[in-house]
């Protein structure tokens, strides 16, 4: 195998199984200007793995490539340790891979239990849409997340920012999603609404499920976070335990790329 | 027995308001405005007319006129809904004319024989594939080289004019066949009275039944239910409208020549005095309503249906949940294509000839039909009766100022101005409730 070996992986977690998710070495260009240039990631069954970087630092753009919205130029990506060519979203949800997007991708026309399905709906013997059915697991699905919710024939575009994030989650959830891709999940919503997403990152983690959570704001992944990967101008500045390291320490990494000693530096950490 | 469903888990009750309400038995307050304009343009019309325009050979004319620029509107709205537009319907619905045209009468008659009796069918059918497929061309260029739809289908709009031009050098072809004749309406398209009760008794059965299915459906999942008055009030409404429809139809008595021969042909004798045979359902009329159904199906219970909308509300959302928006895109746009060839062969048969004009302007006619009916041109919005009902609306005021005798440039001026206020106060309807 020419591409690197998981070394970082090795290091961060001795002794510990095959990884869920590995992005060994992923490129893409966009006219000309490297987004994210051999950048390695890893993902543990049940481990949250926090994305940090400036805007523009291609942690978006890396997870895009994950979520099969973009085809990287190069690398690969290996899911339960098997290399598994990802060229499209429908791809990535087969491989049991769902991302809640920042923007959260909804379709702002139709009701809950379409935008959950919407690409996976279920039909009836006849081939028709089986909206009762969809309806009713809607229910049960955003009964979890959002015991309150009553809203389920309106467009989503008539419900709020944490009515609309639940359907999102819900919509990722609801297929026994193994790996969670969250970018920016709590960037709209209030303390309360951030704390309910808190929770059930937690309670996710516990069902064994990987999640990647991407943000510009260290703060809101340090705590939740098992292992954060920095990010700086496409390349990777170095992977570290938050166990293992301060906040500061990160943020220095975020800010000048500097590598603290318990980091595992990558190829784009500041060379001293 | 009680008509609420079962108590909600959690005590929580959001205030709800009127719009709300109906949202949730599903049921459009728009449509109540449509009908009520239609109402209003009717009775007027009748007044003005000193009671003309009410009156049975009217109203079918009227129907029959629709007919042509209400299936195409179908497919608008599903255009535009996924943010598209076509300007091309009224020169591609030329040129599908002129190629069926020729083919039923230059074509057909020296391989089957003149009068064959498939050549109507062909004829359709040919009709309804070269539109797609002229369709899922530009739709193809629309989706796949993502060329706005603005640009290749005015491109379209110039491009099928010239080629129906171009198919006999500017002649005009005729007569048609006397089994494709029909399709257009006038006295050997209707179907005759008896059909027509028949028809009308179906479709009553047919509306009662579905809302009775899909009533037990919410039931059983415990979902809210209309109250069952609202129930009984919209599936009667549906019925009284049918039935109307059929009374109206079988009101228009037949011209007594066409009568006489009619019985004589059947082998009857024709009384002293003679008597009243009624028209009865137009067969134009009847394809523009299975085309409603169809399409509604289409946009409502399938999956294809869901696609088109939700491209229409996040084209971006819809491609990241995996929906292949380009396909879905270009089988719009052929379906578009697949409903212009039944309204160009719907065309040349009410003329009884293929010219190179046919279909000139429809294009707008078709979009502010699909506009007038509530489709939204931000895109995500739209219904197929909607639409229908616009082109009824549209057609109602055109052939009403033809019978008060309009001036031709003066209907223009007010069809363009009703357009607007139409689309401004639905503006309006959305931003206050909405």
């Amino acid at each position: 195998m020419s591409i690197a070996e998981p070394a970082v992986l090795a290091e961060t977690h001795p002794g510990q199984g095959k990884p869920l998710i590995e992005m060994r070495e992923i490129s893409i260009a966009f006219g000309g200007i490297k987004a994210v240039d051999g950048a390695s990631v890893d993902l543990m069954p049940g481990e949250v793995v926090g994305l940090l970087g400036h805007n523009g630092a291609g942690k978006s753009t890396l997870i895009k490539i994950l979520s099969g919205a973009y085809k990287a130029d190069s690398g690969l990506i290996r899911v339960d340790g098997e290399e598994v060519t990802v060229s499209s979203p429908r791809d990535a949800k087969r491989h049991g891979i769902e991302t809640i997007y920042q923007t959260l991708a909804l379709a702002d026309n139709v009701d809950a239990a379409a935008n959950i399905f919407l690409g996976r709906e279920l039909l009836t013997g006849w081939g028709t849409l089986d909206d009762a059915t969809m309806e009713s697991e809607t229910r049960k699905v955003m009964g979890r997340l959002n015991p309150h919710f009553r809203r389920f024939k309106e467009p989503v575009k008539a419900l709020s920012g944490g009515q609309r994030q639940s359907v999102a989650i819900a919509r990722a959830i609801y297929f026994n999603a193994r790996v969670l891709i969250m970018d920016e999940p709590t960037a709209a919503l209030g303390p309360a609404e951030t704390k309910q997403v808190a929770e059930l990152i937690l309670q996710l983690k516990k069902q064994g499920i990987g999640i990647f959570l991407i943000s510009h704001d260290l703060h809101d992944v340090f705590d939740l976070a098992d292992r954060v990967t920095v990010m700086k101008n496409g390349k990777v500045v170095g992977t570290a335990r938050t166990a293992d390291v301060t906040q500061d320490e990160v943020l220095g990494m975020i800010i000048s790329g500097k590598c603290p000693p318990a980091a595992v530096a990558g190829p784009g950490a500041l060379k001293t | 027995m009680t008509e609420t469903a079962p108590a909600p888990a959690s005590p929580v009750r959001e205030a709800r308001g009127l719009a709300d309400r109906l949202r949730e038995i599903e049921f459009d307050p728009r449509m109540i405005g449509m009908v009520a304009a239609l109402a209003v343009i009717w009775f007027g019309f009748n007044w003005l007319s000193d009671g003309a325009f009410l009156t049975p050979r009217n109203l079918w004319n009227l129907l029959v006129q629709t007919a042509s620029i209400a299936i195409m509107a179908c497919g608008m709205v599903l255009v535009i809904v996924t943010r598209n537009i076509d300007l091309s319907v009224g020169s591609m619905l030329g040129f599908v004319g002129m190629v069926v045209g020729l083919v039923q009468v230059r074509l057909l008659p020296e391989l089957w024989g003149l009068e064959h009796p498939l050549t109507w069918l062909a004829s359709l059918l040919l009709a309804m594939a070269l539109g797609g497929l002229v369709g899922l061309l530009q739709g193809a260029l629309i989706a796949y080289l993502a060329i706005p739809s603005f640009i290749v289908t005015l491109g379209g709009l110039l491009v099928w004019r010239g080629a129906a031009w171009w198919v006999t050098q500017g002649q005009t072809i005729a007569p048609m066949d006397s089994r494709f004749r029909p399709l257009g309406g006038g006295i050997e398209g209707a179907i005759g009275t008896s059909a027509s009760w028949a028809i009308g008794i179906a479709l009553c059965a047919v509306i009662c039944l579905g809302a009775a299915l899909i009533r037990r459906r919410r039931k059983r999942f415990g979902f809210v239910l209309r109250p069952l008055w609202a129930e009984i009030a919209i599936a009667g409404l549906g019925c009284a409208a049918v039935l109307a429809m059929v009374l109206v139809a079988n009101a228009y008595i037949l011209p007594a020549g066409v009568a006489r021969r009619l019985v004589e042909a059947k082998g009857g004798t024709w009384p002293e005095g003679g008597f009243s045979i009624g028209h009865g359902l137009a067969v134009p009329v009847l394809m523009a309503l299975g085309v409603g159904v169809v399409i509604t199906f289409l946009a409502k219970r399938l999956r294809f249906g869901r696609y088109v909308f939700a491209i229409g509300g996040n084209p971006e959302a819809a491609q990241l949940s995996g929906v292949n928006t380009r396909k879905v895109l270009t089988l719009v746009f052929g379906l578009m294509g697949v409903l212009v060839g039944i309204s160009a062969c719907i065309s040349t048969a009410r003329l009884n000839a293929a010219t190179n004009a046919a279909g000139t302007l429809d294009e707008l006619y078709v979009i502010a039909a699909a506009v007038i009916g509530g489709t939204s041109l931000a895109g995500g919005v739209g219904t197929i009766a909607g639409a229908m009902l616009g082109a009824l609306v549209m057609q109602s005021l055109q052939s009403g100022m033809v019978l008060i005798g309009v001036d031709a440039p003066l209907q223009n001026i007010v069809v363009g101005i009703v357009l607007v206020l139409a689309v401004w106060l639905d503006g309006l309807y959305r931003k206050r409730l909405g």
